[in-house]
């Protein structure tokens, strides 16, 4: 119980930040042509920024069902190497349903939360810690909705930063300490504005909503990050074991 | 309204095109943590694990942010908000303020500086 409250209490800053993004899709929803109740059902039931928001021009587009499956799944992507590093955080022994109960809630900010966490990631505190989330999310697309049309395009296009901004707010603290981190997060972000800028391999961040040059940055800045630390881990392994030899 | 002058889903229903978006969503998350039971000796993947959600979000945010506050029809993107409004955010997640007034910031100095923008120039 202790651990479903502190999951609680980490969850909630979440929840808030949850609700002016989620408003925004509210409002592009509705504008796009569906009705409140689909707008918060849709919310409910993906729990995906990104990929909710590629998914409603899809579908206002007709698009077929087949590239509504790969645009959410190429978008989504992440959410399975997130969920492939947390299942390296949970305890093996964990059973099924609860880890499918888990798995609903792996979204970008939940799962940076959880993967801070010292210890292995116990179901009592990432149940408490999905659950305000899934409220604020779910609640702020109905209040966007429902508002929809009370905002001038300026205002509803200064909500649109927000999403970003909750981004920028949980990688810059740990960028800031660990040195690491921030190459990571600047070799991602150098090989993301490549994606967009350089003529040729642009059309990457064109097609899909761009889900496949985030992608390719993320796996590309994750992979360096990996590599250079492998590489520190096998100079001081030489040198130790050079150093028991003299 | 809106439905019967475009064909939004044409060939398709909204209610099924919502079940493909939740249910592709879902088997992507649950698929790996459902299945996945051993612990992964390999450290360079660890460490690759641990690199991921951090160049995720780096990836997602950088350049798009700077678009992110351009409203929907508007014919040349709004730099100067998004990008004063993305510093001050920056500024502000480096002294460790939380997630909320970060976002709750950034929007407010974006607004005003659409608003500020056309009384200056």
């Amino acid at each position: 119980m202790n651990e479903f409250i502190r999951g609680i209490k980490k969850g909630f800053p979440i929840c808030l930040g949850y609700i002016p993004v989620s408003f925004t899709f509210g409002l592009i929803a509705v504008k796009m042509g569906f009705n409140p109740l689909e707008a918060t059902i849709i919310s409910l039931t993906n729990m995906a920024s990104a990929g909710q928001f590629a998914g409603i021009r899809l579908i206002e587009g007709g698009a077929p069902y087949i590239e509504l499956v790969i645009t959410t799944f190429v978008i989504n992507l992440r959410y399975m190497l997130m969920s492939l590093s947390l299942s390296q955080k949970v305890a093996p022994e964990m059973p099924f349903y609860k880890r499918a109960i888990m798995a609903f809630c792996i979204t970008d900010e939940v799962f940076a939360l959880a993967s801070m966490e010292k210890d292995d990631v116990n179901f009592p505190f990432f149940g408490g810690l999905m659950a305000t989330p899934i409220f604020g999310w779910t609640l702020g697309t109905c209040l966007g909705a429902v508002a929809s049309s009370l905002l001038s395009p300026m205002l509803q296009g200064c909500f649109g930063i927000a999403l970003y901004c909750m981004f920028i707010a949980i990688i810059i603290p740990p960028a800031r300490k660990g040195r690491k981190v921030a190459i990571a997060v600047i070799v991602s972000a150098l090989l993301s504005c490549l994606f967009k800028y350089v003529p040729g391999i642009n059309v990457l961040s064109k097609s899909g909503g761009g889900g496949w040059a985030i992608i390719i940055s993320a796996i590309l800045g994750a992979a360096i990050c990996a590599s250079i630390k492998e590489v520190k881990r096998f100079r001081r392994r030489n040198v130790q074991e050079g150093g028991a030899h003299v | 309204m809106f439905r019967k002058e475009v064909p939004m889903c044409s060939m398709q229903n909204v209610a099924i095109c919502m079940v493909i978006m939740a249910l592709t969503t879902y088997l992507i998350r649950v698929i790996p943590i459902g299945f996945v039971r051993k612990k992964m000796e390999n450290e360079w993947i660890q460490d690759f694990l641990f690199y991921i959600p951090f160049c995720v979000l780096s990836a997602m945010t950088f350049p798009d942010v700077l678009y992110s506050t351009t409203p929907t029809g508007a014919t040349t993107p709004h730099f100067a908000s998004a990008a004063i409004a993305t510093m001050v955010a920056i500024v502000m997640a480096w002294k460790n303020r939380g997630l909320v007034r970060v976002a709750l910031v950034a929007v407010l100095v974006a607004i005003i500086v659409e608003l500020l923008l056309p009384v200056v120039f």
